[in-house]
């Protein structure tokens, strides 16, 4: 029984995984909410498994944290942002999606390999998914990197925060309780002064499209 | 035969081969005597050799010395089972070509057919020296003879500007790269000044210097198989030839390119590292990826075949790759395995993209047409033609049961086989590759579609091609000769995997072949049944007697009646040949999916137009950015050297003067 | 050859043909219920065949052999198809005949004849027909076998029998990568039976059908087998998708008794993946023509890291 519930807890960083290549190919910014709080709530699905396996209970109060911050709280504030800054169907053009996939395919053997041997190191329950954590985490990064609207660039810095989540459960059964808060704290802080941000930013340029960003440097 | 030797067999057929070629320069312009003669006799002792070599593998190598050449310098020759092997298909597919030619040949412009005779039978005659020789000096000048004689056969029609270009950049990069290979045989006779490979054979090189000579001998033969950036040549020169010089260029020069890379890194070199392997992987996949679509997006037919033949050269590099990975690795059985496909592979491409060619030559002779955008519905007027092709069609995609797919599937397994290298970033890139194999796999059947369907199917696309003939009584029996082959290879490989497995025992030690002569010749299993298995004999029948009960069923339950009318094509009423999609329009989705893969320049018509043209030219970067650079540079280092020529005589005395005084210092030193 | 095998192989069979257009029918009437119609009734592929069997079949004038040949080849293949994989037992004496790889290529012996003889005819719309085809065999194809990959890298065999008899009876476990490989064989799934992300079966609106493109020019009796070889085609890959990630229920050998619970077990399956199926398809839209390859390329790089995630985990 003990085998098939780690199994899950690899079940679930797949998914995990599954979503962030969702996101990096998603153009609909109201889709890529919804992607972001599915992999909310599959981050809440493994560190509830490995609490369960490992009896560490701090690890079921982080995930019910994570719970109300991500899958409840930050998705209705982008709900609320996209609606007020009225981009709900906002579709972004992208670079070529197959190509931008190849690349991720790319990282995700470089994590894979970069997280073999330190996952061999490691004796928690979820070594195995140091590896997928890191290559979301890649992915994340490429997200935030392509994107060229403010929004998704929002939702990508959040979903690499997932992805670091789940790389301190799987390789330490999670950070210390404060430390935890403080960064959902800082989350939330984070998000909310990233919305006034982005009404700055629209009332300055009429756009969302942070590229008018670039005339902001003195010639 | 009074016990003779089967290299005694072989030599005989190279003489006699000879004496054709000369026999054709006697009889210049006696055009009946040259094609109806010479050209079966030529194609007889094709079949001779592939019996001589028959009995070869799998038995004793043997050596023979011929004191031609240079004095001290005789040829030495030896025959083993991979030289066996691969003379067995120049032998099988030879014998197909030649009778083909014995009725291609016409009178016309262009080299007399005497000549065209002689060159033909000494290319033969070279391909079979390149892989019986034992020594560096036999091998380089059997190899130059080769280029040589295919450089003649290419400029058949010299007159065109477009073959002389083709011819010559041909030429020259054959000679690149026969340096390359050249310095290689440098490198591994290790400073001991014997050049025999049994004497290479024994030397002990650094890895260094085995990697040297590795790179030399890639670079090399790379160039003359059509390895990507080096495949330039390809694309020019297979179609400018004559169809049957074409099919013998693609079908069986190429793959001595591949014997060439075999023997050396497996034979020769000892060492052996494991980056070499996923260099020729890498070098390889990229290779077919290329060839395959580029294949897709041609207009010329002959073209499309050829960079098809850029693809498959690219599988069997791939092929060959896995297999020095393996071999690094000690793993000898999975080495043997990769090694089956290749060599599996090399056969299956011998005969069906031969059959290709010499169906596009019959398809030339009907029409006069080499573009796809004026062809179609040759199916009609040509249908001998056009069911041979569909066989060569099919085994070219890869579909089973014909014999390209056995050598994909076998290609398939060994990449599935993988688990188990030490490295953990081969064994995630493996299965990556194994994938992009499919994907290659599955373009050329695009490729071949688009090949196949606008030649033969549709409506013509011209007026002129209803007067088309089929192929004439030695045309058919030689296409009928390798297409037979393309069936019986796809449906029984055993057979011939029984023979690779001589060859694979004697390079890498194993075979499959405990495990083929285990299970029954009906199936083909690699390891076991229950871990892979394919019967394509099974295969066959299933979909036949699937196809059989419901004709027989439908026949009758209902009826068979038919009536004939005019297509329907939705109601539309009235529909012109020009309807069709063109050989362009067939490309147009990989053109726009691969992009990037392309150098393309387009010309679009605006609305106010008159007289509205589109045109697109799709071109190759690797032209634009190594080739044209290197010629420039090349050309501005001439002209550096051109400045030393004043046209004073004294000046010219003065640099003998100078060049004598530097002499003698050195010589003073 | 055992008799049970011989049996259960004709069972297979046998079963494809008859359950195949009610598959179709019963995912038919699911998407006229779903979009508030009326539907026609599961059983109205039977008596569709059955109309077109009687009818004469009208061939153009200019048709090759090869034209009207297509038409039993391609019901052949599927035939094939359904024989080989795994529907109710995995004691198939067929089954040796052509592995994991071999059926990809026979579905694509089927999908190049189909488009030949669609080119056969010299029409416009023919011709858009086979390119199409070929544009989402090409890419669908490879991301087919590399799902397959996946589940014979698990199993450590590329035969569909071992395959289904390791998932299925061995003990249960947890498979990330075949999560991947899921969802990619879906997207193929759905690209292959000309569904409607991809294309819409229903349509005859010229520039937006694939299928029914290349099939405009048959009529009758060659036309009344396309349309069963479709229904094979769409009934054996719901049997391999349920065959490689819901395996329970099939029969082992050497168990005949299991065949009869396997009949009830299979038929289920199918009426959930049917309503999924019709679910699917109603809820989405569907894509430009240029869209396609993005879709299957993401499934073809799914099922690739469904490759690298098994690595990684070792499952």
């Amino acid at each position: 029984m003990n085998a098939l519930i780690s199994q899950l807890i690899n079940l679930f960083a797949s998914v995990i995984l599954i979503l962030a290549f969702a996101m990096l190919s998603q153009r609909r910014i109201v889709n890529l909410i919804h992607l972001y709080t599915w992999q909310g709530l599959a981050v809440v699905g493994s560190t509830v498994v490995v609490a369960y396996v490992t009896h560490q209970h701090h690890l079921f109060y982080s995930a019910a944290l994570t719970f109300l911050l991500k899958v409840i709280l930050i998705p209705y504030f982008l709900h609320r942002l996209i609606n007020r800054l009225n981009v709900r169907w906002d579709i972004e053009t992208l670079f070529n999606i197959p190509t931008l996939m190849i690349i991720g395919i790319i990282l995700v053997v470089f994590a894979f390999n970069v997280a073999l041997p330190i996952a061999k190191f490691s004796d928690t329950v979820a070594h195995g998914t140091l590896g997928i954590a890191l290559a979301c985490i890649l992915l994340s990064f490429l997200m935030m990197i392509t994107r060229a609207k403010a929004v998704p660039q929002v939702i990508g810095f959040l979903a690499m925060e997932n992805a670091l989540f789940l790389a301190a459960t799987s390789a330490t059964y999670g950070m210390p309780m404060v430390v935890e808060l403080g960064i959902a704290l800082d989350v939330l802080v984070g998000i909310l002064i990233l919305g006034v941000f982005m009404f700055q930013i629209r009332e300055q340029f009429d756009s969302l499209d942070i590229r008018h960003l670039e005339k902001l440097k003195e010639d | 035969m009074l016990n003779w030797l089967s290299i005694d067999v072989v030599l005989l057929v190279i003489t006699i081969w000879l004496g054709i070629g000369v026999a054709g320069v006697i009889a210049l312009r006696q055009f009946g005597f040259v094609a109806r003669v010479l050209f079966p006799l030529g194609g007889m002792c094709c079949l001779a050799l592939a019996w001589a070599a028959l009995q070869m593998i799998g038995s004793t190598p043997e050596t023979a010395v011929l004191p031609l050449g240079l004095p001290q310098l005789p040829f030495h020759l030896r025959l083993d089972s991979l030289a066996a092997f691969f003379l067995l298909v120049i032998g099988a597919v030879g014998a197909g070509i030649s009778i083909f030619a014995a009725g291609y040949f016409r009178k016309g412009a262009g080299t007399p057919p005497g000549l065209l005779c002689l060159e033909y039978h000494v290319f033969l005659a070279s391909m079979v020296l390149v892989i019986l020789a034992d020594d560096a000096y036999a091998f380089m000048v059997a190899w130059e003879t080769m280029a040589l004689s295919s450089f003649f056969l290419v400029t058949a029609n010299h007159k065109l500007p477009e073959v002389q270009e083709a011819g010559f950049l041909y030429l020259l990069i054959a000679h690149v790269g026969a340096i390359g290979i050249l310095l290689c045989f440098g490198v591994l006779q290790a400073n001991s000044g014997d050049y025999t490979f049994a004497n290479m054979r024994i030397q002990s090189l650094s890895p260094f210097w085995a990697s040297t000579a590795f790179i030399l001998a890639l670079f090399g033969f790379g160039a003359k198989a059509g390895m990507l950036p080096l495949h330039v040549w390809l694309p020019e020169a297979h179609p400018a030839a004559p169809s049957p010089v074409s099919a013998l260029m693609s079908g069986i020069m190429l793959k001595t390119a591949i014997y060439g890379l075999l023997r050396i890194s497996f034979d020769l070199l000892h060492v052996n590292v494991w980056w070499w392997g996923g260099l020729l992987l890498a070098l390889g996949l990229a290779t077919a990826l290329f060839g395959v679509v580029f294949a897709t997006v041609q207009t010329d037919m002959k073209r499309l075949l050829a960079y098809s033949s850029i693809e498959n050269i690219g599988l069997l590099l791939a092929g060959i790759g896995l297999a020095l990975i393996f071999h690094a690795y000690n793993m000898s059985a999975l080495t043997a395995l990769a090694l089956t496909a290749v060599l599996y592979h090399v056969v299956s491409h011998a005969f069906f993209k031969s059959l290709l060619f010499l169906g596009t030559g019959a398809v030339l002779h009907a029409t006069g047409e080499r573009n796809l955008g004026r062809l179609g519905g040759l199916i009609r007027y040509m249908p001998w033609v056009a069911w041979l092709m569909l066989i060569g069609v099919f085994a070219s995609s890869g579909l089973p049961p014909f014999s390209g797919f056995v050598s994909e599937w076998l290609l398939l397994q060994s990449f599935l086989f993988t688990p188990g290298l030490p490295d953990s970033f081969l064994n995630m890139f493996i299965p990556i590759v194994a994938a992009v194999i499919a994907l290659v796999a599955a373009l050329a059947g695009y490729a071949m579609v688009k090949f196949f369907g606008v030649i033969f199917l549709g409506q013509p696309r011209e007026e002129k091609l209803k007067e088309a003939h089929d192929a004439g009584l030695w045309e058919k029996i030689g296409m009928l000769w390798l297409a037979a082959w393309c069936i019986a290879l796809g449906l029984f490989p055993n057979f011939l995997i029984r023979l690779i497995d001589s060859v694979t025992v004697s390079l890498v030690g194993a075979g499959l072949g405990r495990h083929t002569t285990e299970s029954s010749w009906l199936f083909l299993a690699p390891s076991s049944i229950e871990r892979a298995s394919f019967a394509p004999l099974l295969f066959l029948l299933g979909v036949t007697i699937g196809c059989l009960v419901a004709f027989a069923l439908v026949r009758i339950l209902y009826h068979g009646r038919l009536r004939r009318t005019p297509p329907w094509d939705c109601g539309h009423p009235w529909q012109t040949a020009r309807m069709q999609d063109t050989a362009e329009g067939f490309g147009q989705p990989i053109r726009q999916i691969f992009e990037p893969f392309f150098r393309m320049k387009r010309h679009l018509p605006t609305p106010m137009d008159r007289n509205p043209s589109y045109k697109v030219e799709v071109g190759d970067h690797f032209w634009h950015w190594l080739y044209l650079p290197i010629a420039r540079l090349i050309e501005f280092l001439a002209g550096l050297v051109g400045r030393l020529q004043q046209g004073r005589i004294s000046i010219y005395l003065l640099y003998s003067f100078l060049t004598l005084l530097f002499m003698l210092f050195l010589v003073q030193r | 050859m055992s008799i049970s095998g011989f049996l259960s192989q004709l069972l297979a069979i046998v079963m494809a043909l008859f359950l195949a257009p009610l598959l179709m029918g019963w995912v038919n009437q699911w998407r006229c219920w779903l979009q508030n119609r009326s539907g026609p009734g599961v059983l109205q592929p039977y008596r569709m065949l059955h109309k077109l069997f009687h009818k004469e079949s009208v061939v153009a004038e200019h048709a090759s052999s090869l034209f009207r040949m297509a038409p039993y080849i391609v019901f052949g293949c599927m035939v094939l198809a359904c024989a080989i994989i795994p529907t109710l037992s995995t004691d198939l004496p067929l089954s040796p005949a052509a592995d994991a790889i071999a059926l990809v290529g026979l579905f694509a012996v089927a999908r190049v004849f189909i488009s030949l003889a669609a080119m056969d005819i010299g029409t416009a719309f023919g011709t858009l027909g086979a390119r199409r085809e070929m544009l989402i065999g090409f890419l669908a194809e490879p991301a087919l076998l590399s799902v397959l990959f996946t589940a014979s890298l698990i199993s450590n065999s590329t035969a569909l029998t071992s395959i289904v008899e390791y998932l299925a009876h061995k003990e249960f476990a947890i498979y990330p990568s075949l999560a991947f490989a899921g969802i990619a064989f879906t997207m193929v799934s759905f690209a292959e039976n000309a569904r409607v992300p991809v294309d819409n079966p229903a349509t005859h609106l010229e520039l937006t059908m694939i299928h029914e493109a290349l099939i405009l020019e048959y009529s009758g009796r060659h036309l009344a087998l396309i349309e069963w070889a479709s229904a094979l085609k769409l009934f054996a890959y719901s049997c391999m998708g349920l065959a490689l990630f819901f395996p329970w229920g099939i029969a082992e050998a050497e168990a005949p008794l299991a065949l009869i619970f396997a009949i009830p077990a299979l038929v289920f399956k199918l009426a959930i993946g049917g309503f999924l199926l019709a679910l699917i398809e109603t809820l989405s839209a569907k894509m430009r023509i240029f869209r396609v390859p993005e879709f299957l390329a993401s499934a073809f790089l799914l099922a690739v890291i469904g490759m690298l995630v098994h690595f990684l985990l070792g499952a």
